[in-house]
């Protein structure tokens, strides 16, 4: 069945591990592949929010003999006889090496450490970072198409890619709602205290007292978990 | 069916040339009344207009290129879904290089069946090559496809200046990789350069002698993509950074041989899980130095030598008692003061306070210096 013949609603049938098993068209490759119980990594990847493809950790395998080739699965639609094996010895190495990269990068993430169990990986090659930013991009889309607000967004390109306001002043499009820092796998929008001069939220503010994390043994209510409470003399 | 009705031209910044030239271009064909509206009298209209890139390699990518255009930033996307079926501004889009739409004339001209006639089964008609490096003609040349790499290089560039050994070429830009002496009979096209883990690309052609250091040049070209890579996907940013950090650990004298196979994981690694043509092709430099010429990897890493003397940690200059007449001019020129003798005698350099700069290696005019 060609792809022009499929009509509104009806399903296409896909190879899954092997398996022949009925996916919506709509459908992501990841979703098809999450919808069957499968487990699939992410770090970039939000249920409500535009796919980004950038982690790759969620790549699979399609495609058969020399023409099998890796996608990210987030971003690859759906297709009628798409062959898919999502934990073949090369999806697996591949999903290792570009851990082993992010971890190295970030060793201090509980998100990667916890997914390094997950994936087996017992080696890092690389000398470590201290970086908390793994530039999902989460965040961004998060602030983008959630929040309305467009106050984040990457800056530079490479190496020196990083997230920030316009001009590296606190916006005046935050609304200070915290969904970055709700967001963020890796703990990368920390908490400044308030009226930092480069604080993205500054709900605290609005708080009393002003900001909770003046107490030891408190953590900000905006912030997922302890490791982002900083003070503000730790920030650089 | 709906016809287009403006197209781009989309040109870096940084080669004003080539914008004045197609400012012409464009100009002369709006005179002629070939663009613009009612276009000879046929109702159609359409028009050419020059995007100006504001210096961003990636933008060379398809879909950076067209987010580009769009005005966002150059970073690419997942081309799952083709941009003939969704490009610019989510429309059909037809891309080709400026270099494809110039044989178009002259295949409506003299027909397909001419086009075809020049060229190899699967690569047809001619490519522009430039030419550059270790060359003696350099300058942009244009060759049928199917000529050997020893045509372009002795034949038209007319060989190695100084009569030094040819060791290798770079093809197709910054993510092409280098192919050995052993190699230049190789027909040109897209296929064989694939094969040898080069690629056609931009049709760049950078010749090498005896006198660059392989490990060196891909430490420069991985240095340079780690630069360009718009950063957006792990493997690209990440494996780019790590590739660059080891590489100058080889070429700085601080590599192990442990490095090797890593190169490599990271290498297959990005061939298989980038996002876009940039990252995939990235290790072609590594690569294809570390599969011709990995002796050169061994010999850095192992013995701590760089056997083309170009990377400055590993190479030590000595002066050679046998053809050193002491004339004196490596100890005027030599800034920190490393060489001493007196008129007449023998000099000595002090390995000590050498810094390497290799400014009595170039001035010695009897070949009395020496790497090591």
């Amino acid at each position: 069945m060609s792809e022009k013949n499929i009509q509104r609603g009806e399903m296409v049938t896909i190879t899954l591990n092997g398996a022949q098993v009925k996916a919506d068209p709509g459908w992501s490759l990841l979703e098809a592949i999450r919808f069957y119980g499968l487990t699939i990594p992410t770090l970039c990847y939000d249920e409500g929010l535009t796919p980004y493809g950038g982690c790759r950790l969620c790549v699979v395998e399609v495609g058969s003999g020399k023409r099998a080739k890796l996608v990210a699965s987030c971003v690859h639609p759906v297709k009628e006889g798409l062959e898919v094996r999502t934990h073949s010895n090369r999806v697996l190495k591949t999903r290792k090496m570009i851990l082993e990269l992010l971890i190295a990068r970030c060793p201090g993430s509980k998100k990667l450490q916890d997914m390094a169990s997950l994936l087996e990986l017992k080696e890092v090659r690389f000398r470590p970072l201290n970086d908390d930013c793994i530039l999902c991009g989460l965040c961004v889309r998060m602030c983008e198409e959630q929040m309305a607000a467009k106050a984040i967004g990457f800056a530079g390109r490479g190496g020196d890619r990083y997230i920030t306001t316009p001009f590296d002043l606190t916006s005046e499009e935050c609304r200070k709602c915290g969904a970055c820092m709700y967001i963020c796998p890796a703990c990368e929008l920390r908490c400044q205290g308030p009226d930092a001069e480069t604080t993205l939220c500054s709900g605290c503010i609005n708080t009393e007292p002003v900001c909770a994390s003046n107490f030891d043994d408190a953590m900000c209510f905006m912030v997922p978990c302890l490791s982002c409470v900083k003070k503000p003399e730790d920030v650089k | 069916m709906k016809k287009a009705s403006l197209s781009s031209v989309y040109v870096r910044n940084e080669y004003p040339l080539a914008v004045k030239n197609i400012t012409i271009a464009i100009q002369q064909a709006r005179e002629l009344g070939i663009l613009g509206d009612d276009i000879l009298g046929s109702w159609f209209d359409f028009d050419v207009r020059i995007n100006r890139g504001g210096g961003t390699f990636v933008c060379g990518e398809s879909t950076a290129l067209m987010a580009s255009l769009e005005g966002k930033p150059g970073e690419p996307r997942a081309k799952y879904i083709h941009t003939s079926e969704k490009g610019l501004w989510d429309k059909p889009s037809n891309l080709n290089n400026v270099e494809t739409w110039a044989n178009v004339p002259i295949i409506i001209n003299k027909g397909s069946a001419w086009f075809s006639s020049i060229g190899t089964d699967s690569s047809k008609g001619t490519k522009v090559f430039s030419l550059v490096g270790k060359i003696n003609n350099t300058g942009l040349v244009e060759v049928p496809m199917g000529i050997t790499l020893r045509e372009i290089i002795f034949d038209i560039g007319g060989g190695i200046p100084g009569g030094r050994k040819f060791k290798a070429v770079q093809t197709g830009g910054p993510s092409g990789g280098c192919i050995p002496e052993s190699l230049l009979n190789l027909p040109v096209d897209y296929e064989r350069l694939t094969e040898v883990g080069s690629m056609m690309g931009s049709g760049g052609m950078i010749v090498m002698d005896e006198d660059n250091c392989m490990v060196d040049i891909a430490r420069y070209y991985i240095n340079f993509l780690q630069e360009e890579s718009c950063g957006k996907c792990v493997p690209c940013r990440e494996g780019l950074f790590r590739l660059g950090e080891i590489l100058t650990d080889i070429t700085k004298g601080r590599g192990r041989m442990e490095d090797i196979p890593l190169i490599e994981d990271i290498s297959g690694m990005m061939k298989d899980a980038s996002l876009c043509g940039l990252g995939t092709t990235a290790p072609n430099p590594v690569m294809s130095t570390l599969n011709y010429f990995r002796d050169e990897y061994i010999a850095h890493i192992r013995d701590g030598k760089c056997p083309a003397g170009v990377c400055r940690e590993l190479i030590t200059f000595i002066i050679d008692a046998d053809n050193c007449t002491g004339c004196g001019v490596c100890l005027k020129n030599c800034p920190s003061g490393a060489i001493t003798g007196e008129k007449k005698q023998v000099h000595v350099l002090d390995a000590k306070k050498c810094t390497k700069c290799g400014i009595c290696y170039d001035s010695c005019r009897f070949d009395a210096v020496k790497k090591e």
